[in-house]
C-alpha cells in the first residue's frame, strides 16, 4: 500500500480484535493454577513509630499461609524513582495507608480476615500535611533522618535554579512588574483497571510477574534489586494495561507479588482493591507558583520570575524531577529574554505525588497563562494580542536554553480563535511562527 | 456451605459449586475462566462488569451467583458463536471506541440490551442508557457513533 493510503486514516487498532472479543489478557485475568492471594496491612497513622507486631492470632487463621515482611527483602528493601521508599516499612510511618507486612492466604476473605487479628503497636506522631507548614522552622520532620523537609537535590542544595538572562535587568527594563500566586490540586487518574500483579515462579525457576507496567525497564532494575536476582531470571511481562495516565509509571503491586511468590514459591495475585487504589496509589502533586512579570506598556515581556514549590507526599518519586520539568513549563510558549525559576520540592505526610497526564507541564502552563491574562489585564492590553506579541518564534530560547524550532503556538492560537467565532485583528493574523 | 449452580452460560450449561456470598463476578472471572467481565471497581460503579441475565443487562459483581440458577448468562465471550464478529465488535473496532479496552467489553453488553429493547435509539438515548458504563480513556464520543452505526445497519452479522 502507498503511504497515502494511510495517512490521514482511521486504521483500527492493530491490537483491537482482542479488546472487542474479551480475549485481550488484563493482568487480573491471569489465574493460574494453586494460586495464593495477598493483601499488605497499612499503616492506620499518618506519621509514627511501629513498636510491636504481634502476628501470633493472625497466622491461625485457617487459610494463611504466612506473610512477607520487612526482613523476607532478599535485596535492598527500597523502592520508588528516587530509591527512598520501602517496600515494606516495619519503622517509621510517613503516610496513613504505607505498607507494614503483606499476609498471603488461599483467599482474600481469609487474608482480610487475618489482617484484622494483627495486633499492632504504633507511636503515633504528630504529621504535617501542608508544604508551608512543612517548611517552617520546627516543623514535624517527614524524614526522620533529616533536618529539613525541603528536598536536598545535591549536598546542600535545596532549590533547583533555572535561568536565562538576568531578570533583575529584565525588571529594570519593564513598565509595570505583575505578581500572582496560582495553585494546582491533587488528582487520581482513576484508571479503570484497579493495581494488580500476579508472580510465580516459570518452568525454569525464574520469576515471571506480569506486570500493568507503563514503563518496564523503569522498573525492572528496581525490582531485580529488591529480590537479589539477575535480570536474567525476571521474566518481566507486559501486555494489555487498563488504563495508566501516568499512574503506572511507578510500582504499586509488582514488588509484593515477586516477594510473596519467592517465599512461598507458589503463584501469588496482588491486588489493591478500588478503595486501597483511590486511597493509597500514587496521585498527581500540589504546585503552587508565585510570577513576578515584568512587562512594558506596549506589551514586551521582559522579565519572569517564578518561585514554585511541589508536594511530593512522602516520598520523593518522580517529584523533585517534576519541578525541573515544570520549571521548563512554566513560562510558557513565550519568549522572555529574563527568566528564572526557583523550584523546590517538598515532603508531607501524604501518599507520594507520581506522574500523570501530561506531567508537571499543565502545572505551570495553566498559572502561566492566568498570569498572562492578568498582565494583559494590568497593562491594558487584549489578551489576544499580548500572547501573539510574546509567542515563540523559531529561534526563540527558552529557560531550558532549548533553540525554538517548528513553534506553532501562533498558528494554535489562531486556530482556537477561528474555532472559537472569535475576529482576530489583521495585524495579529499576520504574525507567523516562522518569524518576528 | 456450598451449593452446585446450574445455568446456562453463553448457551453452554454449567455446574459450578459456590458459596452464599460469591458474586456472579467472582464465579466466571476466578472460577470458570470467563474473564471478559472486568473487576473495575467491585462496587457497582464503573459498568465494567456488566453482563446479561436473561437479556437485561446487570452488575455482576452486585449479583449474588446463586441467583442466576436457571437463568441465561451472557458475557463478550458469548457474543457471537462462530468465529464473525457481532456487528457491534465490529462497529466499536472500526471506529476505534476504546483506548485502553478495560471498559469494552461491559460497553458491548450494555450496547446489546440497548439495540435489543431499542433498534433504532436517537443520540440522547444512547448516551442516557451508556451513562453506567465508565472509560477514563474518554471514548465515549466514539462509543455513541459505534452505536449509531450499528443501528443504522451499517455492520451486518
Amino acid at each position: 500500500m502507498t503511504r497515502e493510503a494511510y495517512v490521514g486514516q482511521a486504521m483500527p487498532r492493530y491490537d483491537g480484535i482482542g479488546q472487542v472479543t474479551g480475549q485481550a489478557k488484563f493482568v487480573d485475568d491471569f489465574v493460574l493454577p494453586g494460586m495464593l492471594y495477598a493483601k499488605a496491612l497499612r499503616s492506620p497513622v499518618h506519621k509514627g513509630v511501629i513498636r510491636s507486631i504481634d502476628l501470633s492470632a493472625a497466622e491461625k487463621t485457617p487459610g494463611v499461609v504466612g506473610f512477607v515482611t520487612a526482613e523476607d527483602v532478599p535485596g535492598t528493601n527500597i523502592y520508588g524513582a528516587c530509591g527512598d521508599q520501602p517496600v515494606l516499612n516495619n519503622k517509621n510511618i510517613r503516610y496513613k495507608g504505607e505498607r507494614i507486612l503483606a499476609v498471603v492466604a488461599v483467599d482474600e476473605d481469609t487474608c482480610q480476615e487475618a489482617l484484622e487479628k494483627i495486633k499492632l503497636d504504633i507511636e503515633e506522631q504528630e504529621p504535617v500535611f501542608d508544604m508551608f507548614e512543612a517548611m517552617k522552622p520546627g516543623a514535624p520532620l517527614v524524614r526522620p533522618d533529616s533536618t529539613t523537609n525541603v528536598w536536598e537535590y545535591e549536598p546542600g542544595m535545596f532549590t533547583r535554579v533555572m535561568y536565562i538572562g538576568d531578570v533583575d535587568k529584565g525588571f529594570a527594563e519593564a513598565d509595570y512588574i505583575v505578581e500572582g500566586r496560582y495553585k494546582t490540586g491533587e488528582q487520581d487518574h482513576a484508571a479503570m483497571e484497579p493495581m494488580v500483579s500476579v508472580a510465580h515462579l516459570d518452568d525454569s525457576n525464574r520469576l515471571a510477574i506480569h506486570t500493568h507496567s507503563q514503563c518496564l525497564y523503569f522498573q525492572l532494575g528496581q525490582l531485580a534489586a529488591i529480590f537479589d536476582l539477575p535480570l536474567s531470571r525476571i521474566r518481566y511481562i507486559g501486555g494489555a494495561v487498563g488504563g495508566g495516565f501516568g499512574g503506572k509509571n511507578h510500582i504499586h503491586a509488582d514488588h509484593i507479588a515477586g516477594l510473596a511468590a519467592l517465599k512461598f514459591r507458589k503463584p501469588v495475585k496482588y491486588r489493591l482493591t478500588r478503595r486501597e487504589d483511590l486511597l493509597y496509589s500514587t496521585k498527581r502533586g500540589v504546585f503552587i507558583l508565585d510570577y513576578k512579570t515584568g512587562v512594558t506598556k506596549d506589551g514586551r515581556i521582559t522579565a519572569n520570575h517564578i518561585k514554585l514549590w511541589h508536594d511530593a507526599g512522602a516520598y520523593g518519586g518522580f517529584s523533585p524531577y517534576g519541578v525541573e520539568k515544570c520549571s521548563m513549563f512554566a513560562s510558557g510558549p513565550y519568549h522572555i529574554p529574563n527568566i528564572r525559576t526557583d523550584g523546590q520540592c517538598v515532603l508531607t505526610n501524604k501518599v507520594g505525588s507520581s506522574s500523570m497526564r501530561g506531567f508537571t507541564i499543565m502545572n505551570g502552563q495553566f498559572p502561566m497563562e492566568m498570569q498572562m491574562s492578568k498582565v494583559a489585564e494590568t497593562i491594558g492590553m487584549d489578551p489576544w494580542e499580548l500572547r501573539f506579541i510574546n509567542a515563540w518564534r523559531d529561534g526563540d530560547i527558552g529557560v531550558s536554553r532549548y533553540v525554538v524550532r517548528g513553534a506553532g503556538a501562533l498558528e494554535s492560537m489562531k486556530a482556537a480563535a477561528e474555532m472559537a467565532g472569535i475576529e482576530l485583528p489583521e495585524k495579529l493574523l499576520a504574525m507567523s511562527s516562522r518569524g518576528r | 456451605m456450598k451449593h452446585i449452580l446450574s445455568f446456562t452460560l453463553n448457551g453452554s450449561p454449567v455446574d459450578v459449586l459456590v458459596t452464599t456470598t460469591e458474586t456472579l463476578l467472582d464465579v466466571l472471572r476466578e472460577k470458570l475462566g470467563v474473564t471478559g467481565p472486568k473487576r473495575g471497581c467491585d462496587d457497582g460503579d464503573c459498568g465494567t462488569c456488566t453482563v446479561l441475565i436473561n437479556g437485561e443487562p446487570v452488575r455482576s459483581c452486585l449479583t449474588i451467583a446463586l441467583t442466576v440458577a436457571g437463568k441465561e448468562v451472557l458475557t463478550v465471550e458469548g457474543l457471537t458463536p462462530g468465529a464473525e464478529l457481532h456487528p457491534l465488535q465490529k462497529a466499536f473496532h472500526e471506529h476505534g471506541a476504546f483506548q485502553c479496552g478495560f471498559c469494552t467489553p461491559g460497553m458491548l453488553m450494555s450496547a446489546k440490551a440497548l439495540l435489543d429493547s431499542n433498534p433504532d435509539p436517537t443520540r440522547d438515548e444512547i448516551r442516557l442508557y451508556m451513562s453506567g458504563n465508565l472509560c477514563r480513556c474518554g471514548s465515549y464520543e466514539e462509543v455513541v457513533e459505534a452505536i449509531q452505526a450499528v443501528a443504522a445497519g451499517e455492520y451486518k452479522e
